[in-house]
């Protein structure tokens, strides 16, 4: 029942940043006159099309107060227009066989259905009439707040790892909207209005402010001849306002402690780092997969299988992202194992990798890990189109040209150079999650 | 992402096959000498392989006091073989970026593998390896015990997981299938070597397995490079089939308390098998209920009108021989009572009343139609078929199920709702803050 999903923060608003972007060359770029641009891929492996609206707005341009507010609309736009009623959308495109969500991250708002070929051309309709006619729903508007809420109870407040990620996403940025969490905090979702929705949606869900993406089984020109022939007519909009904020650098570790019900320790570490537009984001992306890629990798190698200190590793490198991002690393703990050991021999790894070299084997295996990734990802026409679209957003969908090449000339110095560059003490936070166990009779 | 995965699972099962395929997708099927069904779909459009194998170990063998032996000796798989050490084997895998897991389920045990195609050798000789020598060296064994000990304390910390096993509990007593997979922390410290080896001796054998590979690599290829790496796995004991549980718990509430903010229920009692031909008019009027995603009578009632929910849905899983009905939502504490009064409202209603004609055509549109959808990976493709010919469907099972579905008629989701949705046998599980629920 993922509908209308709020990625919990942005530390893990990309997570499938992990899989590897399509074959950008395939790629066909169309603009409207009402600046609606429209990014086609054929891919007849399968007979389905995967159809995507995506609106260039999302946390990020949040106001304080108003947290939450691009995700509350994201749910609000299932509730009819004057030609489709409440909840009718989602019905409409089951019955013809389709499946449809939407989901807000930091940086986009996006509408999606997958369908056959023939059947594609119901979705294009709907989602062209949502853009320029969405009533948000007069009746619907208090049940749907209570919706929401229960969706930040499910996934956030009686989750441990979710609420550290949200405590820690709070504390790492002070200035740029990155802090705040895509769901929004439980108050500012309550004094959300009607007003504060309409005015949000008149300001951003114009076509100069959206992109199409298409990826599946269909003929470019056909698609494209539904595509105008339903989008064509809405009006462009005024320019949104941009979104300046800039996170001044940070001076000196922060730490972050959450107690709450749980059953094992969870470590969390938040470095900054700069997204795709940086050339450095590819060894990053590298490091991510040297220190956390598969069994073999350093951290899992030392933390899970030798030590037995944690039960899970990770590290994820979130690059594709319109503003600058960070880099993190998570554990869960191995039962009655100290967070504190834990860091220390994280930090122990980190250290090294700053100073030593990786072998030659191991920035191979790095390379060959992520290539194979590469090209598992365009197994999925989804997949592909969710990649298409965060490029887009990010730094546009251009940059995944550049991907596969820029992660082959990558060395063993460079890995130790972002390393030290990034992986800097005084520019992290550090989230700690210590269960409690409180009886609540 | 996971979570999403998890919250898909109830909405997938009840959204089996339809509409017509395209015939690169239908495979060839065969049993190679030592008694292993193979099926090959070829995928031409990537250079890669993936690898579906269901292995008729389940955890329904682990005797009492045993429990979690399965589900050990399918996790201690890739970690060591007479070749290689565990390290040797996931540097080998790392370094081809290829995957390879093994899961382990009530009825069987599954390994899943990806690789590039020109990796297949390397990637088919150490997954024939895994299969048929691996040694389950005791240092491992410990390493994997503590693993799993882990991972039971770390099912504690998700309110759905916490309901879902006491459900089990609670419907399957004294059963193996009560019994949680992974065992308990005191079981699982338990189990020696020399059983988890007997264990992987005996049901580890190529008659009891299914091999479903999908992509760049044709039938005869295949068959060919699986004789040469799988040439020294022998037949061994026949598959014993899947049991039938003797008795099913009687309706009861169990109550969990937890220091959470809302209360996770669910709702449920027996359902029916795969096997059985009543599963497709159920899985119609289930749709109707609560399993059709966005449009289904629980999502309007519970979510849409009142807001008491984000996720609320209904499905009847279905095993081979048995099944399982669930009414599953979070909702906050406060609202629990509320909300289980209109779930019970909901199944009366679908019982006493018949549905629309509306209802019911939009429902077998929707799982002829969104057919294709559940083959648009290659991965997909390969887990579909293996689970087609664990369920004994055919072949041809994607031509016939358009009409399984369409000839469902009203008539028929009124009885089988009468028949399998029982009020009376329902075992209530809430999982939450007990006092706030009002239920302390």
């Amino acid at each position: 029942m993922l509908r209308r999903l709020a990625l919990p923060f942005v530390l893990f608003a990309f997570l499938n940043a992990f899989t590897k972007p399509a074959d950008a060359t395939n790629v066909r770029e169309f603009v409207l006159d009402n600046g609606l641009k429209i990014l086609l891929l054929e891919d007849h492996k399968s007979p389905a099309v995967t159809f995507q609206v995506w609106y260039r707005v999302g946390a990020r341009n949040e106001r304080d107060g108003k947290s939450g507010l691009a995700h509350f609309l994201e749910h609000m736009m299932f509730k009819g227009t004057p030609t489709t009623k409440p909840e009718e959308y989602s019905r409409i495109i089951a019955k013809n066989g389709g499946r449809s969500n939407a989901f807000t991250s930091s940086d986009v708002t996006v509408y999606f259905a997958t369908m056959s070929r023939d059947k594609i051309g119901v979705e294009i309709e709907l989602e062209a009439d949502r853009m320029a006619n969405a009533l948000l729903g007069d009746t619907y508007f208090e049940a749907e707040k209570k919706v929401i809420q229960e969706e930040r109870r499910l996934r956030t407040d009686d989750n441990p790892a979710s609420a550290l990620s949200e405590v820690a996403g709070a504390v790492a940025y002070t200035v740029h909207p990155y802090r705040r969490p895509v769901i929004g905090w439980m108050d500012d979702i309550q004094n959300q209005t009607r007003q504060d929705l309409a005015d949000f949606y008149k300001l951003y869900y114009a076509p100069n402010n959206a992109y199409i993406v298409v990826t599946g089984d269909f003929s470019t020109d056909e698609i494209l001849a539904k595509i105008k022939a339903a989008f064509e007519k809405i009006p462009r909009g005024a320019e949104p306002p941009k979104v300046r904020a800039e996170e001044p650098p940070q001076r000196g570790e922060r730490r972050v402690i959450l107690k709450k019900e749980a059953e094992l320790p969870f470590i969390l570490m938040y470095y900054h780092a700069p997204n795709l537009k940086s050339p450095d984001s590819y060894a990053l992306e590298l490091l991510s997969v040297v220190l956390a890629g598969g069994r073999s990798s350093r951290l899992y190698h030392e933390l899970v299988y030798q030590k037995r200190i944690a039960r899970s590793i990770d590290a994820d490198y979130s690059g594709v992202s319109i503003d600058p991002t960070g880099f993190s690393v998570t554990g869960q703990l191995m039962p009655g194992k100290e967070p504190a050991e834990v860091e220390r021999e994280i930090d122990g790894l980190l250290e090294k990798i700053k100073l030593e070299l990786i072998s030659e084997r191991e920035l191979q295996k790095a390379k060959n890990q992520i290539e194979s990734s590469f090209i598992f990802a365009q197994d999925s026409i989804f997949g592909q189109a969710m990649k298409i679209g965060y490029y887009e957003a990010a730094a546009g969908w251009r940059m995944m040209d550049a991907y596969l090449d820029g992660i082959k000339r990558v060395t063993r110095e460079d890995i130790r150079r972002v390393a030290k560059q990034y992986l800097d003490r005084d520019r992290r936070t550090v989230g700690v999650l210590i269960p409690t166990k409180e009886t609540s009779q | 992402m996971e979570k999403i995965v998890r919250a898909l699972a109830g909405l997938c099962l009840t959204i089996t096959l339809a509409a017509p395929l395209q015939a690169g997708v239908i495979p060839k099927r065969s049993v190679l000498s030592n008694g292993m069904v193979l099926l090959t779909s070829e995928q031409r459009s990537l250079p890669m392989v993936s690898i579906e194998l269901l292995i008729d170990a389940g955890s329904r063998y682990d005797a009492a006091g045993q429990e979690g032996l399965a589900n050990l000796t399918a996790r201690l798989l890739t970690y060591g073989t007479k070749r290689r050490s565990a390290l040797q084997i996931s540097e080998t895998l790392d370094f081809i970026g290829a995957s390879l897991s093994a899961g382990c389920g009530e009825d069987t045990a599954s390994v899943s593998m990806t690789m590039l195609k020109k990796d297949l050798a390397t990637g088919l000789g150490l997954l024939a390896e895994v299969l048929t020598s691996s040694t389950l060296p005791q240092e491992e064994i410990d390493r994997q015990k503590q693993a799993v000990i882990a991972a039971i304390k770390a099912r504690d910390e998700q309110p759905g997981d916490i309901a879902e096993r006491r459900f089990a509990a609670a419907l399957y007593p004294g059963s193996p299938y009560g019994r949680p997979v992974e065992g308990t922390e005191a079981s699982v410290r338990g189990l020696q070597q020399k059983s988890l080896r007997e264990f992987f001796e005996r049901t580890y054998r190529p008659n009891r397995a299914i091999l479903s590979v999908v992509g760049d690599i044709s039938h005869e290829e295949i068959t060919l490079a699986l004789n040469q790496s799988f040439r020294s796995w022998q037949k061994g004991e026949p598959s014993g089939g899947p049991l039938i549980p003797s008795t099913y718990g009687p309706a009861q509430v169990i109550r969990v308390n937890k220091d959470l903010t809302q209360a996770n229920i669910i709702l449920g009692h027996q359902g029916v098998g795969r096997e059985h031909p009543d599963y497709y008019a159920v899985q119609v009027m289930n749709y109707i209920l609560g399993g059709g995603g966005f449009s289904s009578r629980a999502i309007d009632s519970i979510r849409n009108e009142k807001g008491l929910a984000y996720s609320v849905y209904s499905h009847f899983s279905a095993e081979r021989k048995r099944g399982e009905f669930q009414f599953v939502m979070q909702t906050r504490n406060e609202t629990a009572q509320e909300a289980i009064q209109i779930a019970k409202e909901e199944i009366r209603r679908i019982r006493e009343a018949p549905v629309s004609e509306q209802e019911l055509s939009e429902a077998k549109d929707f799982l002829t139609g969104s057919f294709p959808l559940r083959l648009d990976t290659n991965r997909k493709v390969a887990s579909f078929w293996a689970q087609v010919e664990y369920f004994q469907l055919g072949l041809e099972y994607p031509d016939r199920y358009p009409d399984l579905i369409r000839r469902i008629t009203r008539d028929d989701v009124a009885r089988v709702a009468r028949q399998y949705l029982q009020p009376e046998k329902l075992i209530t599980v809430i999982v939450g803050n007990l006092k706030k629920i009002g239920e302390k």
